[in-house]
């Protein structure tokens, strides 16, 4: 596996790099935008980590052109953390993102999570996680091999956030693929039906570990990543 | 606390240049005005009281103006004021011929007092003036100094703790142990986490003072907002107790999640540095049919007096602490809070500890009213769900048989 880290601050690429070589990642390097564009060209790597701040050209830019044709994972790691600046990157095509200072457990986990999503394309009939079990062709949906009974909009709404496991969905996409596009802007209906949702699927509702809120952005499906 | 004083001094003196900034357009109408109004009276009682006094009447109006206004609306009430004088009072009248060699000289010298008191009180002013915004700069300098003194001290602990301990693991002549080693390390990962909780405060601060700070309200559920701050802690929290009191089915509510998450996060983390291990901390969150109403308190000692007063004045620190800190983290809550047109207020709890309370008005979607909607929203689903399985066979048989025909072809 190949990851391209485009970052201008040498300490993060060396700190990755030592991070990523342990892991068992072959590691490229580019500091600058355009050095990026040309080792992705020619070395396609398997994933590329992008700073949004970069010396020669804005971030989203940068972003925005590598996926007219770049087909793998991009993961942003950077300093801004706005919430607006986290949906743009996302509606932009990043496939994740990690403010710094960031965790490298929590950077290792998001990139198996980006790889698994970008090469994973066979069709699964059965999704698993820990004691919940989400049949596709039945429709049925079990905890602890019970079966929980669910309004075709909450099926719709586990199975969404279910198939895109480990992946932030933003407020507004989870609405449009559910609701319909009239509805992005209502967010008060998602809220509603993430808490009925969790009554029925989590073992403590209050303290989620399926569905888990990205605060201002949307929601993101997985097991708790073990610290 | 000389720091709470201090930043109301600035209030004032800002309220008192206020009072001397009047467009100067009005200070031109008023003060001519003025002068006009007094002359008006003084040539209807003229014969009372003789031209000469009239000189002296409107002398004192241009100096009483002069301490109201600026000095070029002064000088021109001053002009204007000799030439009424001339014109109307001096015989012969309705010229500003003067024939009489005494009414000259005054003349002259009437343009030269009103002239001079004008500029005189004016320079007065001036001065005074200058003295005031020496003395706000000095408090704002003072002010500065303060957060910059908390600031390098706070920076600086972390980072000697982290030079301190890569140098302890750089060394190549000592052997440390590999448990001092992760010791070390640990050392090091909560001094980068120490340093970047003061970044994220300082921002934070520099977003209330700014006055730029801009909450963006969206519905979020109360369950989140309260497990949040506490989860982000739960290292911090581990030696505590921790009980969280939710009212029953709360309605969903408008908010602006960051900045009240980020509230109860400045709180609870205070509650780490300042209350005993195993001492309980009670959160509780209610809808009054207005507002959200959270308090959080704890068993512990409490605050005396003074503290209860100044606790959410910036930089203030409680003399006991044993921990560091800026003095930001409350009043940053404070400046969230009433962000939104709340307030936060403290109290002792009984019998001992702290009590802290945030009051905040919030629109709140009540449960029938989403549960309605859930209703139609799943049935329109339902129908939808119908019509599409009713013709989804039919398409994928066209489909199939046009494919099969293209094979045949």
């Amino acid at each position: 596996m190949t990851v391209l880290i485009i970052d201008d601050e040498v300490q993060i690429r060396k700190l990755l790099e030592i991070t990523l070589n342990n892991n068992d990642y072959h590691t490229l390097e580019a500091s600058t935008a355009k050095e990026g564009f040309s080792t992705a060209v020619v070395h396609p790597p398997d994933l590329i980590i992008l700073d949004l701040g970069l010396p020669d050209d804005d971030g989203q830019n940068v972003l925005r052109k590598l996926r007219e044709w770049y087909l793998g994972a991009i993961i942003i790691l950077s300093v801004r953390s706005t919430e607006e600046d986290i949906i743009k990157a996302l509606d932009n095509g990043a496939n994740d993102y990690l403010t710094k200072p960031f965790r490298t457990g929590e950077l290792l986990a998001r990139i198996r999570t980006a790889l698994r999503q970008t090469q994973n394309t066979t069709t699964v009939q059965k999704l698993e996680f820990d004691n919940l079990v989400i049949d596709l062709t039945t429709r049925n949906v079990t905890v602890d091999n019970e079966l929980i009974k669910l309004t075709a909009t909450e099926y719709s709404l586990l199975t969404l956030l279910a198939k895109n496991d480990g992946k932030v969905l933003t407020h507004q996409y989870i609405l449009k693929n559910i609701w319909g596009p009239g509805y992005t802007q209502q967010s008060q209906y998602l809220r509603v039906f993430v808490g009925q949702l969790r009554k029925k699927i989590e073992p403590n509702p209050n303290n989620p570990k399926f569905i888990l809120t990205e605060s201002g952005i949307g929601y993101r499906f997985c097991t708790k990543i073990e610290e | 606390m000389p720091l709470l004083s201090l930043s109301k001094t600035i209030n004032n003196y800002n309220m008192k240049l206020k009072y001397f900034k009047q467009s100067l357009f009005n200070q031109f109408l008023l003060s001519n005005l003025t002068v006009v109004l007094v002359a008006l009276i003084c040539y209807m009682s003229v014969n009372l009281i003789g031209y000469h006094s009239v000189a002296l009447l409107l002398l004192a109006t241009v100096s009483v103006l002069s301490i109201f206004f600026s000095i070029y609306p002064v000088l021109s009430a001053a002009a204007m004021s000799a030439l009424i004088w001339d014109f109307f009072f001096i015989p012969p009248h309705f010229t500003l011929h003067v024939t009489n060699s005494e009414d000259a000289l005054l003349l002259l010298m009437y343009f030269v007092i009103a002239l001079t008191s004008g500029i005189l009180t004016s320079k007065v002013r001036e001065l005074e003036k200058l003295e005031f915004q020496k003395e706000e700069r000095s408090l704002t300098l003072k002010l500065y100094k303060t957060l910059f003194d908390s600031i390098s001290h706070e920076l600086r602990t972390p980072i000697a703790t982290i030079v301190g301990a890569s140098d302890n693991l750089l060394q190549k002549e000592v052997k440390i142990s590999e448990e001092d080693k992760l010791e070390l390390v640990d050392e090091i990962s909560v001094a980068a986490f120490r340093l970047n909780r003061l970044v994220d405060n300082l921002l934070n601060m520099q977003r209330v003072e700014s006055g730029m700070l801009e909450i963006k309200p969206d519905w979020c559920e109360v369950n989140e907002l309260i497990n949040s701050p506490i989860n982000r802690l739960k290292n911090e929290l581990a030696t505590h107790k921790v009980e969280i009191n939710i009212q029953n089915d709360f309605p969903i509510i408008r908010i602006d999640f960051g900045l009240i998450e980020q509230s109860l996060f400045n709180l609870l983390h205070n509650e780490t540095n300042y209350t005993q291990p195993d001492s309980t901390i009670s959160i509780n969150a209610e809808y009054d049919g207005k507002n959200l109403v959270i308090t959080i308190s704890d068993d512990g000692k409490g605050f005396n007096e003074d503290e209860l007063k100044l606790l959410f004045t910036k930089f203030y620190r409680i003399t006991s602490n044993k921990t560091g800190g800026t003095g930001l983290g409350l009043s940053i809550v404070k400046g969230f809070v009433e962000a939104h047109g709340g307030t936060v207020q403290v109290e002792n709890n009984i019998p001992h500890g702290a009590k802290f309370t945030l009051i905040i008005p919030v629109e709140i979607l009540l449960l029938q009213d989403y549960m309605d909607f859930s209703n139609i929203a799943v049935k329109m689903n339902a129908q939808y769900e119908t019509l599409t399985e009713a013709y989804r066979p039919k398409q994928v048989k066209t489909l199939k048989d046009s494919q099969e025909t293209e094979a045949v072809e």
